[in-house]
């Protein structure tokens, strides 16, 4: 064998530094001078709900008999303060999305979708649309810091408030709609010049820290005349401070959002590195109202990267009241249709990896403002699909919970679970399985902020 | 006339009553006695009344207000008539932050001073102030009117749309994409107009001319990377 021989080379070595992906976004950045901006959520791999499992019943725990024995999955939300509290036949909502980010057709197959079976929506940066309002029949405003359509009229139509302090995506973050997104239309709601880049504020603009949150609640309550329940939103960055702060400044929900929760558009790498994964954020943010007493009196709803049934199960039995889905809702409508793939590959994508929400080409008609985009969407056709995924996830919560002998979802308990790796053990403080160990827990009420 | 004394009611009460006004209301004037820095007063009303508050309020006083017109005869807190839809607010004294911020419409006028970010985020709101006004003042202002008859704080306009910004004292300095603009005619009568409505004149110190006109250069309306030193 000489040294020439194909045997005898040494194959090529990719860089587990420089990777593929790495070395392609330097050659990216060199070339262009800008960050890579896109939607979606954090898309590394994070430790996540696979990495736990139920233990389900046995010798000492009594299971329930499926498609038989009731196993109640109602929420109440807003009890703590409104006069008009909300209830949910499902713990799974659909997150704030706005009528700009996503088309017209799309906020009603959202509507429509939840609507069916009995949970609500929620709006976006931007106001309320009527079209929301009318295919909505549980609608929570959100109270961004931009104001963009805020009013007391829409105020007083909403179900429930949300006010947006940060999310998942990106903690501390702003927002920006490409003036290719601002349509006649939104330029309108939002009182800007259509076309331009619109940027959305990271702060509120007229109060800054919990003090001040307190008497901004107590001012939409007035408002409203306590009708209303409010919600505080979050990034997951300090879930246990900032979910004492949330209840101290009066929320009646807590909606904790983790990195993997998607936004219309921002920058990868804030995407990629700030924030906490959801699975480490929800015991802290449930052992804060917990130390408060305020667990199930103040309900959290938690959100980011929640897929199927065994999810939402895994984030109730970890103290969530409900989750809420964003990402999921969008593929359920139609985004990243593999149907679509030559389309995809036109705008250098592929199905099951379009990110370009911000670019307002989208194919699937649901992140664009193209009058043509956006008509290939039936939101009728797109509500029922919406609706069959969360009928599926319900039921698939149902199946755990009554192997788990639970009578209803929220019984789910961290009791029921076990980690597969130290990382999820640690984060969701429960034991790895096979053992009684939980990492980093010797003392339960350490390491929680 | 109605009056409510906010030492034997709550602002809960008074809120309340004034919700549940019709616009066809003949209860049109009201007077609030013993204020006393409370929050929230006279937020979210939606009829053509008048309510005069004795004494200083807290945040938020008139807050989305619609309609109504809500003289404070005294100083106000943090945000008042912030996200104001229409009517007038009026504040004999001086204002804190955020005065008028992100005010749809209607006229806000503060006869003293106003703190830092006065006009923040300003949606079409008309606002006077006949003194100062502080630091980020009209930061991201996108549409309406801000007359200042005194002087400006540091970086007025920063990343300003498309609101006016009238200033007849000096301005210590201005926030990105903020520029000085020629005063036209059509703006003199905007001033002129927003001026007469707060029953105000331009002052014998030049009138309209006197004033100078800050708007959007609308160089940062596209992010570009060239222009990544203004952030």
């Amino acid at each position: 064998m000489n040294a020439q021989s194909p045997k005898a080379a040494t194959p090529p070595r990719f860089s587990a530094t420089f990777d593929p992906q790495a070395i392609a976004e330097i050659q990216r950045a060199a070339a262009t001078g800008i960050y890579d901006i896109r939607g979606g959520g954090a898309k590394r791999k994070l430790p996540h709900f696979d990495d736990l499992l139920f233990l389900g019943a046995s010798i000492s725990r009594y299971p329930l008999e499926g498609y038989r024995e009731r196993c109640g999955t109602n929420v109440v939300l807003g009890g703590r303060f409104a006069s008009k509290p909300i209830e949910l036949k499902i713990p799974i909502t659909i997150a704030g999305m706005s009528f700009g980010a996503l088309s017209a057709p799309a906020k009603e197959a959202l509507g429509r979708g939840a609507s069916a079976v009995g949970t609500s929506t929620t709006t976006g940066d931007g106001g309320m649309t009527d079209e929301e309002r009318g295919h909505s029949s549980i609608l929570v405003y959100q109270y961004l810091p931009s104001r963009y359509g805020m009013n007391p009229d829409d105020l007083r139509r909403a179900d429930a408030i949300e006010i947006v302090i940060g999310q998942g995506a990106k903690p501390g973050g702003g927002g920006m709609l490409l003036g290719q997104k601002i349509s006649p239309r939104i330029a309108r709601m939002r009182t800007l010049p259509e076309g331009i880049d619109q940027r959305s504020a990271c702060r509120h603009p007229d109060w800054t820290g919990p003090d001040d949150l307190e008497i901004k609640i107590e001012e939409l309550r007035e408002i409203t005349d306590w009708e209303k329940p409010i919600y505080v939103k979050v990034g997951a960055s300090r879930p246990y401070y900032d979910t004492a702060l949330a209840v101290k400044s009066g929320a009646d929900v807590v909606v904790l959002d983790g990195m993997q929760g998607g936004t219309a558009a921002t920058q990868d790498v804030f995407i990629e590195h700030v924030g906490l994964p959801i699975l480490a954020a929800i015991r802290p943010a449930a052992q804060a109202l917990q130390d408060l007493g305020m667990h199930r009196k103040v309900q959290l709803i938690v959100s980011g990267g929640i897929r199927n049934g065994a999810d939402v199960a895994k984030a109730l039995a970890l103290g969530a009241d409900a989750v809420s889905i964003g990402t999921a809702a969008l593929i359920a409508i139609g985004d990243n249709d593999p149907g679509l793939e030559e389309e995809y590959r036109k705008l250098g994508s592929t199905a099951g990896a379009y990110d370009d929400w911000q670019d307002g080409r989208d194919p699937a008609g649901i992140t664009t403002q193209d009058p043509e985009l956006a008509a290939r969407l039936d939101p009728v056709k797109a509500g029922r699909r919406l609706a069959n995924y969360l009928s599926v996830l319900t039921l698939e919560t149902q199946t755990i919970a009554r192997a788990c002998g639970k009578s209803h979802v929220h019984n789910l308990e961290p009791e029921d679970l076990v980690a597969l790796t130290l990382e999820a053990a640690a984060m969701a403080r429960v034991p790895l399985a096979g053992t009684s160990w939980i990492p980093g827990h010797d003392d339960p009420k350490a390491d929680l902020a | 006339m109605r009056s409510v004394d906010l030492e034997e009611s709550s602002v809960r009460e008074l809120n309340g009553e004034l919700h549940r006004l019709t616009p066809e209301t003949n209860e049109t004037r009201w007077v609030i006695e013993h204020p006393h820095g409370k929050h929230a007063i006279a937020c979210g009303l939606d009829a053509p009344v008048t309510v005069e508050v004795k004494g200083h309020v807290g945040y938020y006083c008139a807050g989305m207000n619609k309609h109504a017109t809500i003289v404070i005869d005294g100083n106000a807190g943090v945000g008042v008539a912030e996200n104001m839809i229409s009517g007038e607010v009026r504040v004999k004294g001086d204002a804190s932050q955020a005065a008028g911020a992100t005010g749809v419409g209607g006229l806000l006028v503060i006869e003293g001073n106003a703190s830092a970010r006065c006009g923040i985020s300003m949606k079409g709101i008309d606002i006077v102030v006949k003194g100062s006004i502080g630091p980020m003042s009209a930061f991201m202002a996108q549409a309406g009117t801000l007359v200042v008859f005194g002087d400006a704080g540091e970086a007025l306009g920063d990343s300003i749309y498309e609101a006016r910004l009238f200033v007849r004292g000096s301005v210590a300095s201005l926030g990105a994409d903020c520029i000085e603009k020629p005063l036209s005619d059509e703006d003199k009568v905007i001033l002129l107009g927003v001026l007469e409505r707060a029953g105000l004149s331009a002052g014998s110190d030049g009138g309209p001319d006197g004033f100078r006109l800050y708007g959007s250069a609308r160089k940062l309306y596209h992010f570009h990377i060239d222009n990544v030193d203004a952030y």
